[in-house]
């Protein structure tokens, strides 16, 4: 669906009140990676490491400055309209719905600037009505939209000509937590019932747990990951914690190849490296225990360490 | 070819709809517009209350000039008068949403606002017409009405072009809407008046360089039985539409050209 090969993209940038000296930023600096039909997948960096801009020349916004891309078979830039009736793209913080205008009437014109025949215009708005709940607000103006609300449209208007590709830039950016939901179970939906292969990036390492199965990490240009996220926990946590429920209260417990890192009353929790079943019965030979929880590591601890010490 | 202009309708339509929402802001806005425009022309009746003749001109020959470049101007205007806000666009990024959208990028900025308040300039521009018309003596034959029809949709296709390419330096310089307004409201001001009242430079460059000359200058020259006191060509007088298509065409090309340089704007 999507192939991108040693792409690059420079900016010129010229600083400085009188003397203005040029200066060249890499934002995108080679890349190379593969996206098949039907994938979910997330793309997480740190402010100003690529992503959006990534992003920006796989919709055709952005022209490369050097490298190859094709999504959907097409070269962005070059064949931007055919690209743009196959795609869908929603912008977190860019508004594309008509500001002063009911969220209905904004739907409508779409159709038309997208050329969406009638009959399929009618059961994609159905659908898209009640999986998003939008009817209790598709008559207001798009101002008066709570943020929430405004999402759950704009994702609308997405998908109203029913692209095979979506690029999402932030979607869950200052939603709450139920909105949070919402969106993601509307992602997971188009995905496994359309077959719709969709792109995130996000911050939200929510967001990339509960939906995407493969991850990719971007930094000052550079991907730094490419894969799936089970095995970025494998890899880069390498530490797990054991949670012991001891009988009564003890001292930390000493044993081989782990460390007590917190005690609270009967519970002690203990980082290890290795297998958690030999480190349970090391444990359980030392001393009775009542319960046993193992840990992984989140992955937002994991990003951060690669963020902060690269990989 | 109906199908673009039937969309167009609809987006426009839109955008009617949506400034009728603040209908106090609209009503202030269509007045001042055509208070303004009067007072432009009081201009006009003063020098001539000072002078009987510019040159060769009478009063009522540069009110017929006035009036033809000031109602295409104002068609001008309305069709894409919102150009000028182009640059904020470019600034704040929202130019992204336009290139996701499967239409010709200069097509969606164009059908993206309708500048009705500006409707008054064109009222204005047909009052000085009735007036120009009252005073002038036009011997009507089919070549002076055909040279008169063409150089109507001509004035604004040149007027539009200038102001498209005027809009593209913003790909550049992520402004310079300020630039691009003394060739465009300042070139209507010149193209109001004989061009042979201007300095030779200022004639070359923003009469043939620029086309503004060709929007109303020579189609009333021919029109009026004119010679052109610069003594140029005669076949100049007919050159309007095809000095349309060519303004029209490199301003296309330079647009294409400028969109292959957005730079968008970060996050």
């Amino acid at each position: 669906m999507i192939e991108v090969e040693q792409l690059s993209k420079r900016f010129v940038v010229r600083r400085g009140r009188f003397r203005r000296e040029r200066h060249v930023v890499q934002a995108v600096d080679g890349i190379s990676f593969r996206v098949e039909r039907g994938e979910l997948l997330g793309y997480l960096g740190p402010n100003g490491a690529g992503k959006s801009t990534t992003i920006k020349m796989l919709t055709g916004i952005l022209v490369p400055s050097a490298g190859r891309v094709s999504v959907a078979g097409l070269d962005p830039s070059r064949r931007r309209l055919e690209l743009a009736r196959r795609i869908g793209a929603m912008f977190g913080q860019r508004v594309q719905l008509w500001w002063d205008l009911p969220l209905l009437d904004s739907f409508e014109l779409l159709r038309h600037v997208y050329k969406v025949p009638t009959d399929r215009y009618r059961t994609n708005l159905a659908r898209f009505r009640e999986v998003l709940e939008l009817d209790p607000f598709i008559q207001t103006p798009v101002r008066q939209l709570s943020l929430g609300q405004r999402i759950r449209g704009e994702l609308t208007a997405a998908m109203l000509h029913g692209p095979e590709l979506l690029f999402l830039d932030e979607p869950t950016i200052g939603l709450d937590v139920v909105a949070k939901q919402r969106v993601r179970e509307f992602l997971v939906e188009i995905n496994r019932r359309d077959g719709v292969t969709v792109m995130l990036t996000t911050h939200d390492l929510g967001d990339i747990e509960r939906l995407c199965d493969r991850l990719l990490v971007i930094d000052h240009g550079s991907l730094i990951w490419d894969g799936a996220i089970d095995q970025l926990k494998e890899r880069y946590g390498e530490e797990r914690t054991l949670i012991v429920d001891l009988e009564e209260p003890a001292a930390p417990l000493a044993v081989d190849g782990a460390r007590v890192e917190r005690v609270d009353g009967p519970r002690q929790w203990l980082r290890f490296r290795g297998s958690a079943s030999e480190l349970a019965s090391r444990v359980a030979a030392a001393t009775r225990i009542v319960d046993l929880q193992v840990q992984e590591p989140d992955i937002e601890e994991i990003v951060r360490r690669i963020y902060s010490q690269g990989v | 070819m109906v199908e673009p202009i039937l969309v167009w309708r609809r987006l426009v339509g839109a955008q009617i709809r949506s400034q009728l929402q603040y209908r106090a802001s609209f009503t202030l806005d269509v007045l001042g517009s055509f208070w303004i425009s009067f007072v432009d022309f009081l201009v006009v009746l003063t020098i001539f209350h000072n002078v009987s003749r510019l040159n060769t001109w009478t009063v009522h020959e540069v009110a017929l000039l006035y009036a033809l470049s000031s109602i295409t101007f104002a068609v001008t205007d309305l069709l894409i008068g919102h150009l000028d806000q182009f640059p904020q666009k470019i600034r704040d990024g929202s130019f992204d949403v336009v290139l996701v959208r499967p239409r010709g990028t200069l097509f969606q900025i164009v059908a993206s606002d309708f500048a009705t308040r500006r409707a008054a300039k064109a009222l204005q521009g047909g009052i000085v017409l009735v007036y120009a018309l009252g005073g002038v003596t036009i011997h009507w034959n089919v070549w002076r009405v055909l040279v008169l029809l063409a150089s109507l949709p001509s004035a604004v296709v040149i007027f539009a072009s200038v102001w498209v390419m005027g809009a593209c330096i913003a790909f550049w310089t992520t402004d310079g809407g300020e630039f691009t307004n003394a060739f465009t409201y300042g070139g209507t001001s010149m193209a109001q008046y004989p061009f042979d009242v201007y300095a030779r430079w200022l004639r070359r460059f923003l009469g043939y360089f620029v086309p503004l000359a060709f929007v109303c200058y020579f189609p009333v020259l021919y029109v009026l039985g004119k010679r052109d006191p610069l003594g140029l060509p005669r076949v100049l007088d007919f050159a309007s539409p095809a000095v349309a298509l060519a303004a029209a065409c490199v301003a296309g090309s330079v647009w294409r050209f400028a969109v292959r340089h957005y730079r968008s704007a970060g996050g």
